[in-house]
């Protein structure tokens, strides 16, 4: 065959993954943090869809369907929450919301 | 890399390319809006992805609401609350950047070497699934989905309480609370 090799799609998936990470962990904003969490949602996304493509099993994109209805309502939420924060404080760095740190 | 010279090598490449690089611009922006529209990007090639790997209705689905509903969602917000300053603003820990690219380059070789030593390169099946119709078709999912003896029915039903509760979450959260008279 001449299709691509698995691991391929598995190692862009995990930089993909990294890379998210990384701008979860330096992100001062929530909004870029949220897109980071995005991407990496999208990459493993990616991985379930290559193994179930690679293996034969439809679990992989049933699982990713999941993913995504789960995601879509995890946004609308967070996104809500974000704006209920900024409405009574002018600033959403997370490095100012601290009313619970002891 | 004899692989890369077929059509769907180079396609992989072209679209994994472009997946990296917006990715990466993604993350690296400082303005919000510009990383959403690197993110759509990303979306856009990671549903081009899903069609290499045969799955017709994930690919759609990517692109409706993935990077038709979501970062539209995202993007109201930006415009909404007008974040379009710039990320960084007070002082930050000066070694936290260094130290999370470290540590995201350490976490990507695990990965790495993990993936390189495990994956035992199997050869794609063919098409057709195991009810005869192929997979990746809105068929498929649809018999996958609605079949009793799969398990994909039950969180199926679970999912749509999710998204109802998820609804009535964000308006009651996003809604202003009048000061006098009450909110309702």
């Amino acid at each position: 065959m001449h299709a691509v090799p698995l691991s391929w799609y598995l190692i862009l998936s995990a930089f993909l993954f990294v890379t998210g990470a990384v701008g979860v962990l330096v992100k001062r904003n929530p909004i870029l943090i949220f897109m980071c969490v995005e991407l990496m949602l999208n990459s493993v996304n990616l991985s379930l869809v290559a193994f179930g493509r690679y293996l034969g099993h439809a679990g992989g994109q049933m699982l990713t369907i999941f993913v995504m209805a789960v995601a879509a309502a995890e946004v609308a939420v967070g996104l809500g929450i974000l704006i209920s924060i900024f409405r009574s404080r002018e600033s959403i760095d997370v490095d100012e919301i601290n009313l619970l740190k002891g | 890399m004899a692989s890369l010279l077929t059509g769907q090598g180079l396609l992989f490449a072209i679209l994994a390319l472009a997946a990296l690089v917006t990715g990466i611009l993604t993350v690296a922006s400082t303005n919000p809006l510009r990383a959403a529209l690197f993110l759509v990007g990303n979306l856009f090639c990671i549903a081009g992805m899903y069609l290499l790997l045969n799955a017709y209705f994930l690919a759609t689905v990517q692109v409706i609401v993935y990077a038709g509903a979501i970062m539209v969602l995202f993007l109201f917000v930006i415009m909404l609350l007008n974040l379009g300053a710039p990320d960084r603003s007070r002082d930050p820990i000066r070694w936290q950047v260094p130290v999370a690219i470290l540590a995201g380059l350490v976490l990507a070789g695990v990965f790495g070497v993990t993936i390189a030593s495990s994956v035992g390169a199997p050869t794609p099946p063919s098409e057709i699934g195991t009810s005869g119709v192929a997979m990746g078709t809105t068929q498929g999912i649809g018999k996958a989905l609605y079949s009793p003896s799969l398990p994909w029915l039950f969180p199926f039903e679970v999912t749509s309480v999710l998204l109802l509760v998820a609804v009535i979450g964000s308006v009651v959260l996003a809604r202003r609370t009048t000061p006098a008279g009450g909110g309702k």
